[in-house]
């Protein structure tokens, strides 16, 4: 029984996505799930996965050399995680740690990246909500760099 | 002419900002205000400043400010102790519509020291809960040592009837919650766009980026209400130093509904 398309449709970053690309998504997917302290990506390792959220809490941090992480970032069940996958040399950039037990569906972006080359059309509605994404995120990043409380 | 009111008690907040509770010298316990006003505070032999009220306004039997060392007077104010004597004149200026808008979902949002003002408004819609519908409290501050009154965030988390979000800019350590700028947490709030009315204190950058989110959310500047608290002086309108286009921040806010003041907001000029 696929349990996995109707998280899929649910989340934001998917929802209301054509039935024909939701069963592209599909065959690229699988289910994970973190315990807490687990990491989903290092820092420098390969990122070979786009991590779909539906449950649970991520901590994105910045590892300093003597100091530790520090974390710049949650994220939660409407998020997703993986930001760099259509930019070579496809490595993550920092480390991402499950805060609570953390669900997630598991995109392999290999798979994802041939699809998208195979059906343009697809790639499109992908690389459109993508691009929201990262515009979302650009926004966000920008206030926290402007320390507004200080 | 200032009251003088007795320090009974100081409690620091973080490394910069002092909460002080006071009472009078002779015991009266008829200081009256409504959520969102302040207080001229007057530091004897230093100076003078405007200061939000950050106490329950049903119990006016003391009187509680919130404020930062950030200048000569503010420092004098966070170096008293108790038993120390500290003039008031007050309170001043217009005040959250935390009574016209009963029967609403209400969000409180605040940025850092901006959560001193709008707790009098949060006792207030708790003393009369029944009234209310969903109320969300969202708070943003630097780290998780810039909250303020934190055990008291942690005592109303553990509320049935009262929803808090608390996002931090960074965090180290143990620290579980949410990372990220609070206009993010408006995205997790429960609450319906056409009864809903949101009471904003903060950073100007904050509550215009929270403004911009709201009405993205679907409210109308009609249903927003921010607290401008900015270059106060005299507290009665006479002195110029709080003009603000047509307003004089001190007599006509600090509370504004927003979209009387949406000209102004994002006016460089001014």
């Amino acid at each position: 029984m696929d349990t996995i398309s109707p998280i899929l449709a649910a989340h934001p970053f998917f929802k209301g996505l054509d039935s024909r690309f939701l069963k592209l998504v599909l065959e690229c997917a699988d289910r994970k799930t973190f315990k807490p302290g687990e990491l989903l990506c290092r820092a420098d390792e390969e990122a070979t996965k786009f991590y779909v959220i539906h449950q649970g809490r991520v901590s994105v941090e910045i590892f300093r050399d003597r100091r530790g992480p520090v974390s710049i970032q949650s994220l939660g069940e409407t998020d997703v995680l993986g930001w760099l996958w259509f930019e070579k040399p496809y490595h993550w950039h920092l480390d991402a740690k499950a805060k609570e037990l953390t669900r997630v569906i598991s995109l392999d972006v290999g798979c994802l990246r041939d699809k998208c080359e195979q059906d343009h059309d697809f790639g499109y509605e992908l690389m459109r909500r993508y691009a929201h994404h990262l515009a979302v995120q650009f926004r966000v990043s920008k206030l926290q760099l402007a320390d507004m409380y200080g | 002419m200032p009251d003088p009111f007795v320090v009974q008690k100081v409690k620091r907040e973080t490394y910069d900002t002092y909460t002080l509770t006071m009472t009078r010298p002779d015991g009266a316990t008829n200081f009256g205000f409504a959520p969102g006003q302040f207080n001229m505070l007057y530091a004897f032999g230093a100076g003078e400043v405007p200061i939000s009220i950050s106490g329950d306004p049903a119990r006016p039997e003391t009187l509680i400010h919130t404020v930062r060392d950030v200048g000569n007077v503010t420092h004098s104010i966070c170096r008293l102790k108790k038993g120390d004597a500290l003039g008031v004149r007050g309170p001043f200026g217009a005040p959250w519509p935390v009574a016209q808008v009963a029967g609403s979902d209400v969000l409180i949002i605040a940025g850092g020291l901006g959560l001193a003002p709008l707790r009098p408004a949060l006792y207030e819609i708790l003393n009369h809960r029944g009234e209310y519908g969903n109320v969300e409290l969202i708070y943003g501050a630097r780290t998780p040592k810039d909250l303020l009154y934190f055990q008291e965030l942690e005592r109303w988390r553990g509320r049935f009837d009262l929803r808090v979000h608390i996002t931090v800019d960074k965090a180290e350590g143990e620290w579980h919650t949410n990372v990220g700028v609070v206009t993010k947490l408006i995205d997790h709030a429960r609450f319906d766009p056409p009864n809903t009315v949101a009471l904003i204190c903060g950073p100007g950058v904050m509550m215009r980026f929270t403004v911009m989110e709201l009405m993205n959310q679907g409210l109308t500047p009609e249903q927003i209400y921010v607290s401008m608290e900015r270059n106060m002086k005299c507290g009665v309108g006479l002195c110029g130093h709080c003009q603000w286009g047509p307003f004089f921040v001190c007599k006509d806010g600090p509370v504004f509904r927003f979209d009387r003041v949406k000209d102004w907001f994002e006016r460089r000029e001014v």
